[in-house]
């Protein structure tokens, strides 16, 4: 559980984090998103006992992470952003240092260096130096000791950066599997993985909360301000000429051509001023002209559109 | 506890992964082996003690370049951040930081025991010096390795660090050097130094006004790194 309230954290005169609020429920994997800058790092090392905030309340486990309390430590994962290691380490070593600091004994220690092994695929590296290793392994190398000593919450910083589209997918199932009993704060770039894998989300932008909820929830609201564009396809005359018409339809600020499928058969993307339905106008144009509609789809918004809109 | 010796053990494994320690063992023992044998043929005479008298200077510029990486390149590789959001306290990292650089630092020197041990082939030898000595040789490593690790917190750049640490130790061992120059505070200046404390241990006599020299300046060094890690969270 992670409970965030008023947190704000200055730089000198900076203010990094300007009272944000959120929550995240046991057992909920909740995507971080926000632009560069936004303070997604900075309140995740708040989160993980790095550095404390300048005023407000992080709440992880049931424990104020200013009380520094060692037992609390032991169930928080965490993967900071660059993912640091001690290269001259090999596999095997750095996990066993991670399971000493936790204090477990030595048959405790093997069997959750089995299971790390066994949920980042690390088998085949196990005794190379992490020097040695491609960025996608050393990457599970961080995560592998990230949940190492299965923490109840998992704090993960960019977790899939760098890996190549196939990792990309099993590590996305990982946390998803590691997800299902644990409260885990995900920060990413990729929308497609908040789509993927979170329950909740939450946009922070210039260190304020913009936008927080399900990602359905986030694509309603976003809906109502913003009314998406509408594709169609249709068989008329010249693309000028189809251009020019469907541009003189009330509420239509741009057309432009997308693709043709074949000779005389041409896609429109329609961009639509705010709160217009232009359909019916759309449809009467293409009686009106004689032309063959073959295709109207009003876009959907993606995640990515979401994000944009309230980070503007 | 064990956090301390986990992090010793640790610190213990960098140094012997990376060629730089086995390049600052090699050369330590190379130049502090020029020293005994040229003390050795020049005054002729089965005694450590001359020998013992050029060690602490040759030592601050050693144990900086043990020192420095400790915090140092934590903090430049980022691995630092890991390391402090672990279940282990601030202190307890210190510690072991300073146990791991201590122990690799009494290998060093416990090395060089073997040239007393080679003399005493050769004639009768005092050891109640040489035990001393080298009991102080320890001493005054810990302390530059204390001040190594504070020089080594402020930064992210190990050769500041060394530069740093060289500097602190430096002023320590002149202020030491200079009682003739300012005899109207000769007795205090005596006592900041580095070095009445080393030559009065490496008489072979401990007393504990020396040892508590050496403990003060260690714990002092321990809480100013212990200031300057916690700085972080500002
Ligand atoms: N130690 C620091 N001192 C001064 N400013 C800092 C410090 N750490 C972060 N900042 C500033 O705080 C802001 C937030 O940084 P943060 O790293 O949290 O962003 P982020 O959301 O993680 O961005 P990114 O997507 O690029 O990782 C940035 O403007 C950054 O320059
Ligand atoms: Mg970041």
């Amino acid at each position: 559980m992670i409970k965030v309230q008023h947190l704000t954290k200055h730089f000198g005169d900076f203010k990094a984090l300007d009272s944000i609020t959120f929550e995240v429920k046991a057992g909920e994997i909740m995507g971080f998103l926000g632009p560069n800058g936004a303070g997604k790092t900075t309140t995740m090392k708040i989160l993980a006992g790095f550095m404390p905030p300048t005023s407000g309340k992080a709440i992880v486990n049931d424990h104020n992470v200013e009380e520094q309390n060692l037992e609390m430590r032991k169930q928080i994962g965490y993967l900071p952003e660059s993912n640091p290691l001690y290269l001259d380490f090999t596999v095997e070593e750095a996990l066993q240092y991670v399971a000493a600091m936790h204090g477990l004994n030595k048959f405790n220690t093997r069997e959750a260096i089995a299971r790390a092994v066994e949920q980042c695929s690390l088998e085949s590296v196990f005794y190379k130096q992490i020097e040695n290793l491609s960025k996608g392994f050393r990457q599970r190398v961080g995560l592998a000791q990230a949940l190492l000593c299965d923490p109840k919450t998992l704090i993960l910083d960019e977790p899939t950066v760098g890996l190549d589209p196939k990792q990309i997918i099993e590590i996305r199932e990982l946390i998803q599997k590691l997800g299902k009993n644990r409260t885990v704060l995900l920060s990413t770039h990729i929308m497609q993985e908040v789509q993927a894998i979170c329950d909740t989300v939450t946009i922070i932008h210039q260190g304020k909360v913009v936008a927080s909820g399900t990602p359905d929830e986030l694509k309603a609201k976003s809906e109502e301000s913003m009314l998406g564009n509408i594709y169609i396809k249709l068989a008329a005359g010249t693309i000028k000429d189809t251009e020019a018409k469907l541009r003189e339809i009330e509420g239509v600020k741009h057309v432009v051509k997308k693709d043709s499928e074949k000779k005389g058969v041409y896609g429109f993307t329609i961009d639509v001023e705010n709160g217009v339905d232009v359909r019916e106008a759309i449809f009467d144009a293409v009686v009106k002209n004689g032309w063959k509609l073959y295709e109207m789809t009003p876009q959907q918004i993606s995640l990515e559109e979401v994000f944009l809109d309230v980070t503007k | 506890m064990t956090s301390i010796w986990t992090i010793t053990k640790k610190e213990l494994r960098h140094y012997f992964n990376s060629p730089i320690a086995y390049v600052i063992l090699f050369i330590y023992l190379a130049i502090s082996g020029y020293f005994f044998a040229y003390n050795l043929f020049l005054n002729g005479v089965v005694s450590m003690r001359s020998y013992l008298q050029t060690i602490p200077l040759i030592l601050l510029f050693f144990v900086p370049a043990l020192s420095m990486r400790l915090l140092a390149e934590e903090r430049k590789t980022g691995t630092l951040e890991h390391l402090v959001t672990l279940p282990v306290s601030d202190i307890e990292i210190l510690l072991g930081k300073f146990l791991g650089a201590l122990s690799f630092y009494v290998v060093m020197v416990g090395i060089t025991f073997i040239y007393p041990v080679a003399l005493s082939t050769l004639g009768k030898l005092d050891w109640g010096p040489v035990i001393g000595g080298y009991i102080g040789l320890v001493f005054l490593g810990a302390c530059i390795i204390g001040i190594g690790l504070f020089a080594s917190s402020l930064t992210s750049n190990q050769i500041v660090a060394f530069i740093v640490a060289f500097a602190i130790g430096f002023v320590l061992y002149l202020v030491g050097q200079s009682t003739q120059y300012i005899p109207a505070v000769a007795g205090l200046v005596d006592f900041l130094g580095f070095t009445s404390h080393f030559n009065n241990i490496s008489t072979g006599i401990i007393d504990s006004r020396d040892v508590l020299y050496y403990l003060s300046l260690i714990t002092l060094m321990l809480f100013l790194t212990l200031q300057s890690l916690l700085n972080r969270k500002k």
